[in-house]
């Protein structure tokens, strides 16, 4: 069977757009930032064609409310952004943690910090994997690589915001949104449908009391004022982050038996695929550990690793390191982890990341 | 309903509760405005028969819980996003009735963007705006609305034009925006000015129900707690030094055949 004719050659912020929409998006609310210009003006014209609504925002923290409303109505809604849009909606993505409210955040990073550039980076792995907003709450963050992957992340993105009743930020940066690829645009296998997606939101979502099972109002809230109920409401929300761990993913290449394993996310770790491929033609031990989870984060699979032989680990990102904290903290102490970073706006190609590779096979210094 | 507002053997019920408002305890101050508010809100959703589908979004002031009293679908918006927030619920779900009920300090100050921009796009929701020219819940501060020479835990010498600028007048903003198609600037003061009101919120749920455009009202309100002094004289307040700064009326009815008239006359010619 060919699947030429499915293929159409788009850049990875259309995948996002037309994945949203083969998921169930409904709703999309957004304030133009480079580089993921391409998201609302998409949704512009393709969102109102299938009878969904588009709304131009006055600012990203109207977008993020916008989608905190439509959330709490139970409709696949997302908004976009990019590194300084993303940190003027850290407020409402708590609100919508704490009302445990559905919503899908795109981020494609630009360079930071303050207006920074407009290039690649990845220096916002803190912000949206440790989170910016206030309170004890976790957002589930996807990190594709491919414009494919775009495409196929949104379906995941919305499976899990509704499943969990939780914001899930899709991380992108320059090179992930704005690169043109060949993209299949079929939903995956085990995809939910839009009517599977909406089914999820009976119980809680808002809709006007005479529509519910029980006709009785329904309030979607964060403010528990009476004594202890706080405590209870963060309790079951520890709860459910436990839970969240267990939809932790990572893609691994060539590890089985690599000496060395470089770990790394998005288009860096796209290079660095590469990279290790080249250098496993030319007869060096050096596997890939690609978390495509970035909360959780695949803790266990990397601790896998450290088990089966005397492996060193070399985190590579475009910051001045964020990851490699959380790969230490996988690690434990327990192999040596080195680190390697590249300065925003920098397009690295994979002979780049030869050298420091190499160095770290060969035991180079521990950071 | 609670055994005290029963009729009891020989006495007639004349004054009912509204089904839409609960009965929990007030947790307003004596003498605040909020609870006439809100039973006028509720009034209006029973009688028009809005409420079973109506979602209110609540916002960050002392009617933070107004959810606890207004008894429809809710939720809880961000300090002044509420109308961006509605916004989403309206373009979510246009078959319901949706209405944000802020504060001067929710809508004039923090939220004054995300208000005016909703209003603009003429997005179909009712915006009720409840101004007592402070910061009630964090206890008294300047509010956008407060007037000049008013003395606040933040304008300990008074309000000063040349330091803290002036009133923000909302209804009259409001009323230059293409998407709005209904503004109008009440009060709570007294019974005939209440009976206005109520006329206004009816009004503005009506034209959102007919999917006319943005619809808002004002109600300027008393806070005797942070204006330290008791109800009767913060309602003698209201009139004396409140409408003459925010004079009352329909300033905007694109319903109306005639031009509106910007003045307390309006509203003194109501039944």
């Amino acid at each position: 069977m060919s699947q030429a004719p499915e293929r159409i050659l788009i850049k990875g912020n259309e995948a996002i757009v037309r994945g949203a929409l083969d998921a169930g998006c409904r709703c999309y609310f957004g304030y133009p930032i480079t580089p993921q210009n391409e998201i609302p003006e998409a949704f512009s014209s393709m969102l109102p064609e299938q009878g969904g609504s588009f709304v131009q925002a006055e600012s990203e923290l109207a977008a993020v409310n916008m989608l905190l409303g439509a959330a709490a109505c139970g409709i696949p809604a997302m908004t976009s952004s990019s590194s300084c849009g993303i940190a003027l909606m850290q407020e409402t993505i708590s609100y919508m943690a704490g009302s445990c409210v559905p919503g899908v955040i795109v981020n494609m990073m630009r360079g930071g910090p303050g207006l920074g550039d407009i290039g690649p980076s990845q220096s916002d792995y803190f912000q949206a994997v440790k989170g910016g907003g206030n309170g004890d709450h976790r957002n589930f963050v996807l990190a594709p690589a491919t414009a494919q992957e775009c495409y196929d992340m949104m379906f995941s993105a919305f499976a899990l915001a509704f499943k969990y009743r939780n914001p899930v930020m899709v991380l992108g940066d320059a090179i992930v949104g704005q690169m043109k690829e060949p993209v299949r645009c079929v939903p995956p296998k085990h995809a939910l449908t839009p009517e599977q997606l909406m089914q999820q939101g009976e119980d809680w979502r808002l809709e006007g009391y005479d529509r519910h099972a029980v006709p009785e109002p329904r309030v979607l809230r964060s403010l528990l004022l009476k004594e202890g109920q706080l405590a209870a409401h963060n309790r079951s929300l520890h709860e459910k982050y436990s839970a969240m761990r267990q939809e932790a993913a990572a893609e691994q290449v060539f590890c089985d038996d690599a000496s060395l394993v470089v770990v790394a996310f998005g288009s860096i770790a796209r290079i660095a695929h590469s990279a290790v491929r080249h250098l496993r033609q030319a007869g060096h031990k050096v596997g890939l550990f690609r978390p495509t989870t970035l909360y959780p984060f695949p803790e266990e699979a990397l601790r896998a690793l450290i088990s089966s032989g005397k492996r060193r680990f070399l985190v590579i990102e475009q910051n001045l390191g964020q990851m490699v904290e959380d790969v230490r903290l996988a690690i434990d102490g327990q192999a040596p982890v080195s680190w390697h970073g590249i300065l925003p706006d920098l397009y690295v190609g994979a002979e780049t990341l030869r050298a420091p590779i190499l160095e770290a096979l060969e035991g180079g210094k521990h950071v | 309903m609670s055994e005290l507002l029963k009729a009891r053997a020989g006495e007639k019920l004349i004054f009912d509760h509204p089904s839409v408002l609960s009965e929990a305890v007030t947790h307003y101050c004596p003498g605040c405005h909020h609870g006439i508010a809100h039973r006028l809100v509720a009034e209006v959703l029973e009688e028009l028969e809005l409420a079973s589908r109506a979602i209110m979004v609540a916002s960050v002031g002392c009617s933070v819980i107004s959810y606890d009293y207004i008894s429809v679908d809710s939720v809880e918006s961000p300090h002044g996003r509420a109308c961006a927030v509605a916004t989403g619920v309206k373009r979510a779900r246009p078959d319901t009735i949706v209405f944000t009920y802020q504060g001067d300090g929710d809508m004039g100050a923090i939220g004054l963007a995300e208000s005016l921009h909703a209003a603009a796009r003429g997005e179909h929701i009712t915006a009720v705006f409840v101004n007592n020219t402070v910061y009630g819940m964090t206890g008294g501060q300047m509010a956008p609305t407060t007037l000049l020479g008013q003395k606040t835990t933040t304008t300990p010498m008074g309000r000063r034009m040349e330091l803290e600028g002036g009133p923000v007048h909302m209804a009259e903003m409001m009323s230059q925006l293409a998407g709005v198609a209904y503004a109008e600037r009440c009060s709570l003061d007294s019974v005939r000015h209440i009976r206005a009101a109520q006329d206004a919120i009816r009004k503005a749920f009506s034209i959102q129900a007919k999917g006319l455009g943005f619809s808002f009202v004002e109600l300027l309100s008393g806070c005797p707690t942070n204006w330290h002094m008791d109800p009767v004289r913060a309602n003698t307040r209201i009139r004396e030094e409140m409408i003459p700064v925010f004079p009352l009326g329909v300033y905007k009815d694109i319903t109306a055949q005639a031009v509106p008239v910007i003045a307390d006359k309006v509203v003194e010619g109501r039944s």
